[in-house]
């Protein structure tokens, strides 16, 4: 097996009549960066969700560790986070009751783990407030901390430093260099530069049609 | 953090030294994050049940108040405001976690999503099955229902309630996608729906009688196994499409 953990493999996808993703090849090994680029409506998002499983790629394959991941769905989904435009938070519960339950039904975390990631993201003094009072930059936040905690390899973010200030989007670079310096992948589809030292990382651009 | 090597061999290591929440355990979260959402949310909630409250005391007002005739039409009322009660709440059931994000988040747990999606209907279930089961012999006595036929109301609304549940939940994991899916969801639930409809009001007319009500019970009891073994596949199937 080569050293390559991540790979697709001419990924065509459609979305009714429009051929998005016009075979895309690409691989990411560990403690690598893969920033896809690329301007609003060439596929950044539908990339990220063909990878994380969630879409059908109409050609093509995903490999996981040299495994097509549709044989082992859960299993692959199981070793990965994907974090989508929205922070994936119910807007009646407070952010420490959603991570608890967003991270709990993954695996069990502790009070300890879930007070450091909460700190981490700037988020003591909001954190009993519930979502729906917060501002997009704090449940972004939010969606962060969620993130710090999901000690799996693969991270699939998607625009991870929308409605962030400065200080978050360093956060967000910092976050993804532990993770790479851990043995993770990341693959994030952003516009600007992430704030990673540029060795770890590497750019796929995805052209329009 | 400390430097973990992340992809090691065994599923342990590649999750940091950590075992996955069991699929039970993660059911078991989903069933009290959902009452918990019920209970901040309490307008949603109550609305099944004054509706059926309202369905079944506007009888008596607009049939005469004549007690036989009332109790001739008991079954049939209390039964179609069970099943038009619960339709109504059907729509919030999977609509909030798709509109937030969250139901991405179940699919991409690495969780079976039969099993957080079976628990999310548990959890109508009790939220709206069980307190409608509870009502149905409040709204029997003002429809002149005879007191030695509430066990057999409550039981059957109770069990048929079940099969209701999660024939909709199928129904409203399909038109997840759909805007306003009030009226597609009630045009293919209702006819799954009929069965027990028949059973239910077949079970509470002969515990009205006073008669032996066990052989629609035992119907009832049938379409809520099969309901229980069937439907959380579908549900989980069609959530999965709904996602892509």
């Amino acid at each position: 097996m080569s050293d390559c953990c991540l790979r697709g493999e001419n990924l065509h996808l459609w979305r009714g009549d429009r051929h998005v993703l016009r075979g895309v090849d690409f691989s990411v090994a560990r403690g690598e960066c893969l920033q896809v680029a690329g301007s609003n409506g060439t596929g950044k998002t539908s990339l990220l969700r063909t990878l994380s499983g969630l879409m059908y790629p109409e050609e093509g394959r995903v490999l996981w560790q040299g495994k097509d991941v549709r044989g082992d769905l859960l299993g692959f989904q199981a070793d990965m986070a994907y974090i989508g435009h929205e922070p994936p938070l119910k807007a009646d519960l407070t952010p420490r009751e959603n991570l608890r339950y967003w991270i709990g039904i993954r695996w069990p975390i502790s009070r300890d783990e879930e007070e450091k990631a909460l700190q981490r993201v700037g988020a003591q003094t909001w954190s009993n407030r519930p979502v729906r009072t917060l501002s997009a930059g704090q449940k972004r936040r939010v969606a962060l901390a969620g993130l710090a905690l999901m000690t799996v390899p693969l991270w699939l973010l998607d625009e991870p430093t929308t409605n962030l200030d400065t200080e978050g989007q360093r956060l967000v670079g910092s976050l993804i260099e532990e993770h790479l310096a851990r043995g993770g992948l990341v693959v994030a589809a952003i516009h600007h530069d992430l704030s990673v030292s540029a060795t770890a990382v590497r750019r796929l651009e995805l052209a329009r049609e | 953090m400390d430097r973990r090597d992340l992809i090691g061999g065994s599923r342990d290591v590649r999750t940091g030294g950590r075992a996955l929440t069991p699929a039970l355990a993660a059911a078991r979260l989903t069933l009290v994050r959902d009452l918990r959402l019920a209970f901040r949310k309490r307008g949603q909630l109550v609305q099944p049940l004054v509706f059926f409250a309202i369905v079944t005391t506007l009888f008596p007002l607009a049939v005469s108040p004549e007690l036989s005739r009332l109790r001739d039409i008991a079954p049939g009322v209390l039964w179609v405001a069970a099943l038009l009660s619960s339709l109504l709440a059907l729509e919030f059931l999977f609509r909030d976690d798709a509109h937030d994000g969250t139901l991405e988040q179940y699919a991409l747990s690495g969780q079976s999503l039969t099993w957080l999606l079976f628990a999310k209907t548990v959890a109508h279930w009790l939220l709206t099955g069980l307190p409608l089961a509870v009502m149905a012999p409040l709204a029997g006595l003002s429809l002149g229902v005879p007191a030695a036929a509430i066990p057999g109301i409550v039981a059957s609304v109770a069990v048929g309630s079940v099969a209701l549940s999660l024939i909709g939940s199928v129904g409203a994991a399909l038109t997840l996608a759909v805007k306003r899916s009030g009226a597609l969801l009630s045009l293919l639930t209702l006819p799954l729906a009929m069965p027990v409809l028949i059973f239910g009001a077949r079970a509470t007319e002969l515990a009205i009688k006073g008669g032996d009500f066990s052989a629609p019970l035992q119907l009832l009891a049938a379409l809520a196994v099969l309901g229980i073994t069937l439907a959380p596949l579908a549900t989980a199937a069609a959530v999965r499409i709904n996602l892509e």
